[in-house]
């Protein structure tokens, strides 16, 4: 199964509350993903800890099917 | 006895606590197996720092291991100072923001450009062919 952006856009807002990402896919080939996550709940974490959060929400799939997925993340818009 | 999981997990927070800078990485500095280990690579040899390297390539139980230690889920993984300071992204925020220089504790040279150095085209696939090794063995 090869995810889409709408679904790992749909999945990380789902997950973090207050959250809007923007996912592009870096190769069009489905595993390549860079999303920016804009959330309150950054907010006072360090990058390391925000960009935790979001790889928290795929788990295993990160390094399986989603072979990368950059990050930018924001606290606030 | 210890199982050979352990002994790849000691390994690994001994190599973490003997370098300051340590990056894990796909292949070598000289030759990077992926696009986001060669970015790290690139922003680190322009500020000129020392980096000691680990190829985590050769036994997936590397990779399994580190990322156990780090909760961190991808490669690249840089420690400075026995800290994870992060990945291919935040390291070249990092090197952008004049932060990297900072904490690894060296003077960004004056031709540094002010953008992170791009190993590959933006959007580009990584640089060499895909790492088939399973990269969570089970």
């Amino acid at each position: 199964m090869v995810p889409t952006t709408a679904e790992l856009k749909q999945r990380i807002e789902e997950s973090i509350a207050g959250a809007s990402a923007e996912v592009v896919d870096l190769n069009g080939g489905g595993d390549h993903f860079r999303a920016i996550v804009t959330a309150p709940k950054f907010a006072g974490l360090s990058r390391i800890e925000q960009h935790r959060l979001v790889y928290a929400v795929f788990g295993p799939e990160i390094g399986g099917p989603i072979h990368a997925l950059s990050l930018v993340t924001r606290a606030a818009a | 006895m210890s199982t050979p999981e352990q002994q790849i997990s000691t390994a690994i927070k001994e190599a973490i606590a003997e370098n300051d800078v340590l990056l894990f990485m796909k292949g070598t500095p000289e030759a990077p197996r992926c696009g986001f280990s060669a970015r790290t690579v690139a922003a680190l040899e322009t500020l000129g720092a020392t980096f000691a390297a680990v190829d985590v390539l050769p036994d997936p139980r590397i990779r399994q291991e580190l990322s156990a230690l780090s909760s961190w889920p991808t490669i690249p993984q840089l420690f400075v100072r026995g800290e994870l300071v992060g990945g291919c992204d935040i390291v070249s925020e990092m090197y952008e923001t004049g932060e990297l220089a900072e904490v690894i504790g060296v003077e960004a040279p004056d031709e540094a450009p002010d953008r992170a150095p791009v190993a590959s085209e933006p959007g580009a696939p990584p640089l060499t062919i895909e790492n088939n090794l399973p990269g969570r063995a089970s």
